[in-house]
């Protein structure tokens, strides 16, 4: 078996790090018979609390060109289907960039 | 029929992840091996962690003579909201078998996961193997993508060009309009959106995803379910 880098031992532990937050959580909430009304609440919160946060900054200190994308962008998807928001939302960041860059 | 059907619904959630993804698996086999990894061990680092922003972080700080178990700590912290993926997803997957249980929860990204709970509000079940044909898909790419900019390198032009360096926002924010329909919407949006862009300002990145996340659930947390709500015990 060849020596393996220092560098491949901290990538296999990160992995394995990682892969206990993956099934983590899981193998906690599974140890519970009833899930309360609150830890409900807060379980059916996790999309657009987590996927908000992975949005926000970029729509706040980007530039213009980024918040503005983001603005059709969140218009769009309350009408389109998600490829349609995207399209929408591509053709509005190189238009914005063309115009305000 | 409903398995072919499983499969195409599959491939079609994976289809914007492929083009929103793609340009930062290339940034991440550059980057890597910018700073001093070998193409083995960059593409090992796509195929094993498979997260994005912690593959950043990983590779930010090996640059920085910083001890090992540090760097799998801030792994392992950037990582964390994959906990509650966890949580809320495998309520939806009691009758996979352990095994697929094993396997499901490794491709559990940010996007997995919200295809699954779209796919799970649609009213469709989550079976394995829709789930599998959106994950395998991102995953086969991400690793390619990290292979070609760790070979590649240099040769990877300015994806800010052709704007494609900011299609992972809109798409997230495609997702977060997706789920308007869900109890709490709007107030977990307003509080995770604040909070993460406060932590953004003074804490800095990646743990404004952590802290904006976890306000935004105890936002839900303290409002409870609206329809029949219970007294507070």
């Amino acid at each position: 078996m060849p020596e393996l880098s220092t560098t491949t031992w901290i990538v296999l532990a990160g992995a394995a790090a990682t892969y206990l937050t993956r099934i983590g959580g899981h193998l906690i909430l599974s140890q519970f018979r009833a899930i309360p009304p609150r830890v409900e609440a807060a379980l059916n919160a996790v999309p657009a609390a987590v996927l908000t946060t992975l949005v926000a900054p970029a729509a706040v200190f980007e530039g213009t060109a980024e918040s503005l994308t983001l603005l059709v962008a969140f218009a769009a998807a309350f009408h389109l289907p998600m490829m349609g928001t995207f399209a929408v939302g591509w053709i509005a960041i190189l238009v914005f960039r063309a115009v305000l860059g | 029929m409903t398995v072919n059907r499983e499969i195409r619904d599959g491939f079609r959630a994976a289809l914007p992840v492929l083009f929103a993804a793609a340009p930062f698996g290339m940034l991440f086999g550059a980057l890597a091996v910018d700073n001093g990894f070998t193409v083995f061990e960059a593409v090992l680092m796509s195929a094993t962690v498979y997260a994005g922003a912690s593959q950043m972080v990983g590779i930010d700080l090996f640059g920085d003579r910083i001890a090992p178990w540090l760097i799998v700590l801030s792994i392992f912290a950037v990582n964390f909201r994959h906990v509650l993926y966890s949580a809320v997803v495998g309520r939806q997957i009691r009758h996979w078998s352990k095994a697929q249980r094993y396997v499901g929860f490794f491709f559990l990204i940010d996007p997995q996961f919200a295809e699954s709970e779209k796919r799970v509000e649609s009213g469709r079940p989550l079976t394995f193997l829709w789930y599998m044909s959106a994950a395998i898909p991102v995953y086969v790419a991400w690793v390619l993508e990290g292979w070609i900019g760790a070979v590649f390198g240099k040769l990877v032009s300015d994806p800010a060009a052709y704007g494609i360096d900011f299609l992972l926002p809109i798409y997230f924010l495609g997702l977060v309009a997706g789920f308007r329909r869900r109890a709490n919407w709007l107030p977990v949006v307003i509080v995770s959106g604040l909070v993460s862009v406060g932590a953004y300002a003074v804490v800095g990145s990646p743990w404004h995803v952590s802290i904006g996340a976890i306000a935004g659930v105890l936002a839900a947390a303290a409002i409870g379910t609206q329809p029949n709500r219970k007294p507070v015990v």
